[in-house]
């Protein structure tokens, strides 16, 4: 038996470098530290709220976000902008609407109102961008990249799950001059962090672009990061309420698991100690 | 459901109840008096596990269609809907996204006990391939519900996996167009899947009673694969079972909510959060962790039709279990030749899973032909010849005498074979 699964163990463990080495060159994006990682992680207010000020001033040229309504922003867990506000922010914006005749007119904005999408469809972002920018609502949890053994099984207990935003973060710093062996097609851009390296949307942030209220650095590097943590709350609104909540369901579980434990002991203990009573039991 | 009910009703109401229906001492004889193997392990408690994961799934599921539409134009946008503004929908659909999954390694682990202690040999036959179908309908349903977010991996799971039957020579392409409603995976495709994901939970419920009731009629297997002989191999499910049971969902409760409330992604597919583009193929198309084994196999046959085939035969090939394996003796305790086989076949299958998620190509195809050959080996060869060949170890006369003999005190786990040996 152990000889056999030794002599197994040894030809996997032959095989994996060979695979490596044959798997394409991809950049691995580095691990960033976020504040909502790990059991206890919350959304860091202020990050958020700088991040949606990039989004604003930047992303939402070209991206549409329409899952979020204006609301969204001064929900519990979220960037924590108060509802007045939300109400300024919200009527900044033109929405189209029908008025009382069934007439299309347009209105200013409540918070009732999803994000405006900066193109009417599908068909003229492309046409405007050669290629549509995906939709930034789920963003976050829709980027990633690949793990790999052992690495994948490691996360089940580290509980790493910002891949999403590591990726981003990555992406927007990732932009470079294309090696002289690299032929970039027509209107592409050269990622490092990109599969393929050939990216349509040109570098989209700047060093010290956005100014943001609050006088934090606004190096790329940390712009990156805030608008990532904002595309993860985007994605994921709930977070703060989930870990939260999840650690109270854990407290309880492992509290009922010890309970139910010593029950099961005690009543077992009664037929282990006088087998004979079963007899008249059963 | 197995021999008389020493059920006594002692209320009026109960008495005027059990001349009508008897309700009572059905419940009173099947999970309360019913006399269970006084040396299960916790490996036995997998059963009462995936009861548990199946009422999840179910009541979660039941709430979730109240606010799901089944539209390619809507449903991945109702999905992020009750993730969004649902009171506490993120926690019924991670729930119930994670709870498919936990129900999945439940199942696993319980067809895996069935196979090391030879649940599935005579009297258990019937019990066995009934557990087969389950397996089957909960693969069914796992596959449909994951169509149902349409998102760009739904969408393309459900091209792929329809397309398998095109394999079938001359009405293949007939049946795929069946299938779909349409001449593409479509509005109709989503709006059956959706029907047929929410019959078939009942469907298995059903099974599920008859399950039980062939288990209650044939009596539990046990680690030492003996027939219980008197009242001394014996202790009533209730409270003896009951409680173990109890503790040990309440454990497997743990592991499920540290991926709901802690990793709810890490088991799904990050392109299953674009929604569905069938103008766009995703980089790699991938399938659920639990049905990777089998499309290894599936992608370990360079022609279609026999990769299909194989797919079916390896799932199919469970069904004729208990009369591939010509051994007498079923528990693989007592079975020193069976106990590597079975090692290695789980090794072999857990190694399909994993390359399953690798792209098709150079050694990841080799490597999953080599286990792919095993696992058929495996039910076609070993098992066959072993009953032949093998010198298996003396069984004890009862199962109070295999639980004393070792020392053991009741109730706690099974001693390890190699402690054993």
């Amino acid at each position: 038996m152990t000889r056999t699964l030794s002599a197994l163990i040894v030809a996997a463990a032959l095989a994996v470098p060979t695979v490596a080495a044959a798997q394409e060159q991809q950049m691995t994006p580095p691990r960033q530290n976020w504040s909502f990682s790990g059991p206890f992680g919350t959304y860091d207010q202020a990050q958020l709220q700088r991040g949606f000020k990039i989004y604003k001033e930047v992303c939402s040229n070209c991206h549409s976000m329409e899952l979020l309504s204006f609301r969204n922003l001064a929900e519990p867990g979220g960037p924590g902008f108060t509802e007045a506000q939300v109400k300024a922010l919200a009527a900044e914006y033109k929405i189209q609407d029908l008025d009382d005749k069934g007439q299309p007119t347009e209105r200013p904005g409540r918070p009732a109102d999803h994000f405006p999408s900066p193109f009417p469809n599908a068909a003229a972002a492309a046409a405007a961008n050669g290629v549509a920018p995906p939709d930034m609502s789920t963003l976050a949890k829709a980027r990633t990249y690949t793990r790999g053994f052992p690495w994948f099984i490691f996360d089940i207990f580290t509980q790493y799950q910002e891949q999403g935003p590591d990726y981003i973060v990555a992406i927007l710093n990732g932009y470079k001059n294309p090696p002289k062996d690299f032929s970039l097609p027509a209107g592409g851009h050269y990622n490092e962090y990109f599969p393929g390296h050939n990216i349509a949307m040109p570098q989209p942030l700047q060093d010290g672009q956005v100014t943001f209220d609050d006088g934090a650095p606004n190096s790329l590097h940390e712009e990156a990061k805030d608008v990532a943590a904002f595309l993860m709350w985007a994605s994921e609104p709930h977070l703060v309420q989930r870990k939260r909540i999840g650690f109270q369901v854990m407290i309880f579980l492992i509290v009922l698991s010890g309970l139910l434990y010593f029950t099961k002991k005690k009543v077992w203990k009664a037929v282990e100690l006088h087998p004979e009573k079963l007899e008249q039991k059963a | 459901m197995s021999g008389h009910s020493t059920y006594q009703p002692k209320s009026g109401a109960m008495k005027w109840l059990e001349r009508r229906l008897p309700i009572a001492s059905l419940v009173h004889s099947s999970f309360v008096a019913y006399p269970t193997p006084r040396n299960l392990n916790y490996w036995w408690t997998f059963g009462g596990i995936l009861s548990f994961m199946l009422g999840v799934q179910i009541v979660t599921g039941v709430v979730l269609a109240m606010h799901y539409t089944p539209h390619v134009d809507l449903a991945f946008k109702s999905v992020e809907g009750i993730m969004r503004d649902v009171n506490y929908g993120w926690l019924l659909r991670y729930l119930h996204a994670n709870g498919a999954a936990m129900f999945f390694l439940a199942v696993y682990i319980h067809i895996f006990r069935g196979m090391y202690y030879g649940s599935y040999k005579e009297p258990r036959e019937v019990l066995w391939i009934l557990g087969v179908i389950i397996y089957l309908l909960m693969m069914a349903t796992g596959f449909m519900g994951y169509v149902l977010p349409w998102g760009q991996m739904s969408f393309w799971a459900a091209t792929v996996i329809t397309n398998l039957f095109s394999a079938i020579p001359l009405v293949g392409d007939t049946i795929v167009t069946w299938l779909w409603g349409g001449y593409a995976v479509g509005n109709p495709t989503l709006n059956r899947f959706y029907s047929l994901h929410y019959l078939l939970p009942f469907v298995i419920a059903g099974v599920v009673v008859l399950h039980v009731w062939a288990l209650h009629v044939a009596g539990q297997n046990n680690p030492a694969g003996i027939e219980p002989k008197t009242d001394k191999d014996t202790v009533p499910f209730t409270p003896y079972a009951t409680v173990k049971d109890a503790f040990f969902v309440a454990c497997f409760c743990v592991l499920f909510a540290w991926f709901v409330f802690y990793i709810p992604n890490y088991l799904g597919h990050a392109d299953n959060y674009i929604p569905a583009n069938p103008a766009q193929t995703p980089a790699e198309i991938v399938p659920e962790w639990y049905y990777l084994p089998f499309y290894a196999i599936l992608r370990s046959i360079p022609n279609k039709l026999l990769g299909v085939t194989a797919l079916f035969s390896s799932i199919l090939i469970l069904a004729f279990l208990p009369w591939l394996d010509t051994s007498k003796v079923r528990s693989a305790r007592y079975r020193p030749l069976y106990r590597q086989f079975f090692w290695l076949f789980v090794i072999s299958a857990i190694g399909l899973g994993y390359l399953g998620s690798k792209p098709p190509e150079g050694i990841y195809v080799i490597l999953s032909r080599i286990l792919t050959l095993y696992y058929f080996a495996y039910f076609i060869i070993v098992l066959p010849l072993l009953g032949f060949f093998e010198k298996t170890k003396p069984l004890p006369h009862s199962i109070a005498e295999s639980v004393l003999k070792e020392g053991v005190p009741l109730g706690a786990s099974a001693p390890s074979s190699r402690a054993k040996a």
